[in-house]
């Protein structure tokens, strides 16, 4: 307990750290277990005795949740300050009682501090410590022992807890209430009811954070069970909080069951490498393996929570291709080389190109790698094109990059999760939090359930991430943003109802536009967006799906041509050299003046060129690579991200090994070229960083919006994005997430299907002169007519690599048999 | 000796009791007519004056109650009845509804009236389907009579009543969960504060009433608040429906002034069956700490019951004779109380599954007398420390009963089983009684 009489926070009940002090009037003096005691107005007498030093044993209490009171561990014994007399002071504070004369303990985590109010805990009032005693004796009655087998022994809060406040021996000799152990309620969530509490943490985390009620309780008295509906299976991409925020070891991951005990692992923290959102994490791993990883707490980024590809997707440098050795092609076949070996074939081949060579960076790096490929650009290879972009990208793009993003942070003013919270509205264009960066979904759940947020989407279709946000849809085709960003401050009969709202919302004061990096695809979408914000006073921020990206500009990894302009100059035999980090080929469509680059293309360009390869895990790459430097996966490196605030998240290497990080290897790779770069440490890297110039000032970008395509008979536009959960690499080896993956659906209005003839639930086959796509349909309302939307990348059907084009092409699209559906992987 | 004061039981014995036209020639909605032409404030200032308190079992003043919403702010603001009647032994309301529901559906339409709401629900106990139907039908006839609807009896006060069948638990009873269950969700106390007169039904201001509570309004409205305060006694105004059941020779409904008392009671209903004698009763349902024979002369009001160590409660008079094995009786309620558990807090949910365990071992002798101290701290640890009632009023048998009758706990476990004969203490097999 505190040494100190006066404990003083200014910290309010909820958590509105952002709000700065608290004034002095809004404060609350009471009394905990003899300690003055002074907390904003609110505060839970639970967080005020917290804040004292003085902890409460408790189960359902969470601070992130809305309290429920149900477990009745936290009872303490209060006072209420009497009547006021004449003058004003309150009268002496009197027990609360029930029945008369017997003291009636209250559970602190429901019951808010009273100015005069006296607490007595389990510390100072022996009735509270035997009331606990009760309690906890009465949780464990029908709780198995099974703690020697339990993941959760050894942390667990009920453990714990039993042992701090509860009897050395249980009274209770009669028959344990059991039933049979575990059950699925997810193929990555399994629940032993047998050890459940009934807290109803898990149910409410599910209702209330994600916005995902697909457990609930159910049941009654000693049978109550969490339950999961028959018709709506626990797919959540946050259900893995749920085994993280249970107090005992009733909910377990699947992955993690029967793996290890929490006081063999040891603990790293760490950044997800998964989304630019940067959630803090923890990394549990055990002799050189990594066994599990959960969120941690940072009140700036993810408060608690993260999603269950953060938490899960971990396992694919595991899968069986990861690239041991450097790797040199010799008559067309990749061998083994020693590291002098291949950089000196590596710094053969570049130096042979000199003047003629590109560098294609990947959208995974840390910012520490990125910069050393920027400085690999510059000096060996004497000021050779680089960009990040792994996707597509637009000159446009950079431009704006450039100008409206790059050097933004939140100590010089850039948006932050906690400008998203108290926004007045928030307007989302092309750009689905919950699939492309689920922690900034959680926030703007959070600030419209706390704060009333209003949130509006220029896109396709309302998804359920849309209607969780309370949000409404400004429906647009891809392709089409510009004109729909236009159009909500420009006086049009096109204009609808909704955008004229949004238009007006937008002027509020605190209002923010979130734009995506699908908006680079569609010419003057980007301009726009600089043009609404400029007119209405909206703050803009850019949010880009891979952790590594902004990170990646900061570092000055976007230099010179594009990626598709490299690879086009590839193909054209004007470039004969690329440096290649963590780049799939497949994922590479863009437009651009020569033309449409498609993926096939961008496998011939690298085929054509001199390819160095820097890579966790064979890929496409590496079938074309002449050398292979085995590269770091992220539990192995130390580095940092820089998250899509601007905000810089450091994490340490969880696990010890040989292999290097990107900017390593490439120091090593500048000293064979004999122009060393100095990367080879991460102090070096991060002086050199800090030293870096600010970039010279950048005219944002002003183009129009691009006409609008309109598509002919038995086409429709294509819409699409990559489901948070998918068939990509970094969630390999993992098959208890990819269980809880959305299905994949292709997306038409109901209009649409009537013209097309499509009924719902039916199969569709959409398609280009590239390729084609079956799968079923979902009629989707409200959704745009002429459009149809597919997941980017789920199973069954990827796009690029199967289309060969991204949103706002043109496609066919037609009924096909349901038989069609049966065939391979739904791809014909 | 106290006299019976039949007002809301009055014509029960009309051959067609239930309908709107025996109501009405029995003064039936006269009351609106003159509540209608008072000021709401006078009607909730009436209520209070009369001393009203709550026949649900708790007796929290009526008219206070009202008092406690806030000023009109334009919203909806609702009236529920609460006909979840569903303990062990209360069976007032029922019978009420189903012989007079008029005067439930005329109390409704004041309280209304008074408190400024134009939709009230009844919320029935969901397995009196028989009810139920009368219900609806009553409400249908004030509909069609003009006492519903818009504009009622020209006042220009619209009132709407639905009424709701639950789906069949005790803890609906608890107004909070009462009214989680009429808003569609799973039947679980909520938290207080907010007071449902704040934040109730649908977060809107809402006054909760018990159905007999409600139906002495009229009564109250056409007589004055004077003539309703002049019966009972100082504390517990008024008179109030007294349930007797179990060994009685005339069990039923006995309307009476509160603060009359058990040995009025029973002579009144003939007495103890076949002239056995009174083992225990409880004052007010299962969950109200028993009472034995040396509390006969307890004056049956709020005060006088919990002098005595009890609650006077929903009023329902459970009589045991000497036939009836207390362990028993105290088992099977506590089977009860743990069925009915909704299973939100701890020391309801896992304090009866626990309590029930021992109760049903010492019923058939096994155990020891250390299991008795058990019971009691299981008990200590489950009252007032439960999230609601429910989980209190599970410990009221067990305490009473090991207070009033450790000996025949003892007596189990000494001869290693029940020493009564079950079939002696039945009401349906009074041959085979023998003592």
């Amino acid at each position: 307990m505190t040494t100190e009489k006066t404990a003083t926070t200014g910290k309010p009940a909820a958590a509105d750290a952002a709000d700065g002090a608290v004034e002095k009037a809004d404060l609350v003096q009471l009394t905990i277990d003899g300690l003055d005691v002074s907390v904003p107005k609110g505060t839970l007498i639970i967080r005020a005795a917290e804040q004292a030093g003085i902890e409460i044993p408790r189960f359902c209490d969470h601070p992130g949740l809305d309290p429920v009171g149900a477990c009745r561990q936290c009872l303490v014994e209060v006072w209420m300050p009497g009547r006021p007399g004449p003058d004003g002071t309150p009268g002496e504070p009197m027990q609360m009682q029930g029945p008369p004369g017997r003291m009636k303990p209250q559970a602190s985590c429901v019951m808010t501090v009273a100015p005069g109010m006296v607490v007595k805990t389990q510390y100072t009032s022996e009735a509270i410590d035997k009331a606990q005693h009760g309690v906890m004796e009465m949780l464990l009655i029908n709780h198995p022992l099974d703690c020697p087998v339990c993941d959760k022994g050894g942390e667990c809060p009920l453990q714990n807890q039993a042992m701090s406040n509860g009897r050395a021996v249980s009274r209770f000799e009669d028959i344990k209430r059991t039933y049979p152990k575990p059950i699925n309620i997810s193929s990555q969530v399994l629940l032993d009811r047998d050890r459940c509490i009934l807290c109803a943490r898990c149910t409410r985390f599910s209702e209330q954070i994600a916005g995902d009620p697909f457990i609930e309780l159910v049941e009654r008295g000693a049978l109550q069970q969490v339950g999961i509906y028959e018709e709506k299976p626990f797919e959540s991409y946050f259900s893995g909080n749920t085994v993280q925020i249970c107090p005992v070891g009733a909910l377990t991951g699947a992955a993690y069951r029967f793996r290890a005990r929490p006081f063999d692992l040891v603990s790293t923290s760490s950044v997800c490498e998964h989304c630019a959102s940067g959630c803090a994490q923890r990394t549990d791993h055990r002799r050189g393996s990594v066994m599990r990883r959960l969120a941690s707490y940072d009140p700036a980024v993810n408060e608690e929570w993260n999603c269950d590809k953060g938490r899960w997707a971990f396992t694919y440098p595991l899968v069986g291709d990861r690239i041991q050795f450097p790797m040199v092609r010799e008559n067309g076949v990749l061998r083994v080389a020693s590291w002098p070996e291949a950089l000196a074939a590596a710094a053969d081949g570049l130096a042979a190109q000199a003047g003629r060579t590109g560098v294609l960076v990947g959208g995974r790096v840390s910012l520490e790698d990125a910069f050393a490929y920027s400085a690999f650009a510059r000096t060996p290879l004497g000021g050779a094109d680089i960009d990040f972009r792994a996707r597509p990208h637009s000159a446009e793009e950079a431009d704006f990059l450039a100008a409206a993003v790059r050097g933004r942070t939140p100590e010089n003013g850039a948006v932050t999760y906690a400008d998203l919270e108290r926004a007045s509205a928030v307007l989302l264009v092309g750009f689905e939090p919950e699939d492309e960066s689920p922690i900034v979904f959680l926030r703007l759940r959070k600030a419209f359930r706390k704060h009333g947020t209003a949130v509006y989407a220029v896109a396709p279709w309302a998804t359920r991430g849309l209607r969780k946000m309370g949000g409404q849809l400004l429906a647009s085709a891809p392709g089409t943003e510009a004109q729909v960003l236009d159009g909500i401050t420009t006086e049009s009969s096109r204009a609808t109802e909704a955008m004229a709202k949004a238009g007006e919302a937008l002027r509020g004061g605190s209002a923010i536009i979130l734009v995506g990096e699908r908006l680079a695809a569609v010419p003057g979408a980007l301009s726009a967006a600089l043009r609404l914000a400029e007119e209405t006073g909206a703050r803009l921020a850019w949010i880009p799906r891979r952790a590594g990206e902004r990170g990646a500009l900061e570092a000055g990894a976007l230099s010179g041509r594009s990626t598709a302009e490299m690879l086009r100059a590839a193909i054209d035999g004007e470039i004969g050299a690329l440096l290649v980090g963590g780049v799939d080929p497949y994922d590479i469509v863009a437009a651009g003046p020569a033309g449409p680059l498609t993926s096939d293309d961008a496998l011939d360009a690298l085929q054509r060129a001199f390819v160095v390869s820097l890579e966790v895990r064979e890929s496409p790459v590496t079938e074309v690579a002449d050398v292979v430097l085995p590269v770091a996966p992220h539990a192995e490196k130390a580095g940092s991200f820089v998250n899509w605030e601007g905000r810089t998240r450091v994490f340490e290497a969880a696990l010890e090994s040989g292999a290097m990080s990107d900017y390593r290897v490439l120091d090593l790779l500048a000293t064979e070229l004999g122009n060393p770069i100095g990367t080879r440490t991460l102090a070096s890297v991060r002086d050199q960083l800090a030293a870096q110039p600010a970039p010279e000032p950048v005219a944002a970008p002003a183009l129009d919006a691009a006409a609008v395509v309109e598509p002919g008979a038995g086409q429709v536009l294509l819409a699409t994005w990559p489901h948070l959960l998918d068939m990509g690499r970094m969630q390999d080896g993992e098959p208890f997430l990819a269980g809880t993956a959305p299905a994949t659906v292709a997306r038409i209005s109901a209009a649409t299907a009537e013209a097309f003839g499509v009924l719902d639930g039916g199969a569709v086959e959409v398609s280009t002169p590239e390729g084609s796509i079956v799968v079923p349909v979902e009629v989707t309302d409200p959704m745009v007519d002429h459009v149809v939307w597919l997941p980017t990348n789920s199973a069954g059907a990827p796009v690029r690599s199967v289309l060969g084009v991204d949103a706002g092409a043109v496609v066919g699209l037609r009924s096909a048999p349901d038989s069609a559906l049966t065939t391979q992987d739904g791809v014909a | 000796m106290t006299t019976l004061t039949p007002i809301l039981t009055k014509f029960w014995d009309d051959p067609q009791s239930w309908t709107l036209q025996t109501y009405e020639r029995h003064d039936g909605y006269r009351a609106l007519d003159r509540a209608l032409s008072m000021d709401p404030a006078e009607l909730v200032q009436m209520a209070k004056d009369s001393g009203l308190r709550g026949r649900g079992g708790a007796g929290f003043p009526t008219g206070m109650k009202w008092g406690f919403l806030p000023p009109p702010d334009g919203g909806p603001r609702y009236l529920v009845v609460n006909a979840d009647e569903s303990e062990p032994g209360t069976c007032k309301d029922i019978p009420l509804m189903m012989a007079a529901p008029h005067f439930l559906i005329e109390g409704a339409i004041i309280t209304s009236f008074a408190i400024g709401c134009n939709h009230a629900f009844i919320y029935l106990r969901g397995e009196v389907v028989h009810v139920y139907r009368r219900l609806l039908r009553a409400v249908e006839e004030a509909y069609a009579a003009g006492h519903l609807g818009k504009n009622i009896h020209g006042s220009g006060f619209d009132l709407d009543i639905t009424v709701h069948a639950g789906a069949g638990a005790y803890i609906c009873g608890e107004e909070t969960a009462l009214l989680d269950s009429l808003e569609g969700r799973r039947g679980q106390p909520r938290s207080k504060p907010p007071f449902p007169a704040v934040a109730g039904l649908y977060a809107r201001p809402t006054v909760v009433n018990n159905v007999e509570s409600i139906a002495s309004i009229p009564p109250i409205v056409l007589h004055g608040d004077d003539w309703f305060a002049d019966m009972g006694t100082e504390g517990s105004k008024g008179f109030g429906i007294f349930s007797l059941s179990g060994h009685v020779e005339k069990p039923g409904q006995y309307e009476a002034p509160l603060g009359i008392t058990m040995r009025e009671l029973l002579d009144l209903a003939g007495g103890i069956r076949g002239g056995k004698k009174i083992k225990f009763w409880t004052p007010g349902g299962s969950s109200t700490p028993l009472f034995t024979a040396e509390h006969l002369d307890v004056p049956l009001d709020f005060e006088g019951v919990a002098k005595a160590g009890s609650m006077l409660g929903t009023r329902a008079l459970q009589v045991f004779d000497e036939t009836t094995c207390v362990v028993r009786a105290v088992d099977r309620w506590t089977d009860f109380y743990m069925h009915e558990s909704c299973g939100k807090c701890t020391p309801c949910r896992e304090g009866t599954y626990w309590l029930k365990q021992i109760l049903g071992r010492l019923e058939k002798g096994q155990g020891d007398e250390e299991d008795l101290e058990k019971l009691l701290d299981i008990c200590d640890n489950i009252l007032g420390r439960a999230f609601c009632a429910l989980g209190d009023g599970a410990t009221s048998p067990i305490t009473s009963s090991i207070q009033y009758f450790r000996d025949e706990y003892l007596q189990h476990l000494e001869q290693g089983g029940c020493p009564f004969d079950r079939s002696a203490a039945t009401l349906f097999d009074k041959e085979g009684a023998s003592l």
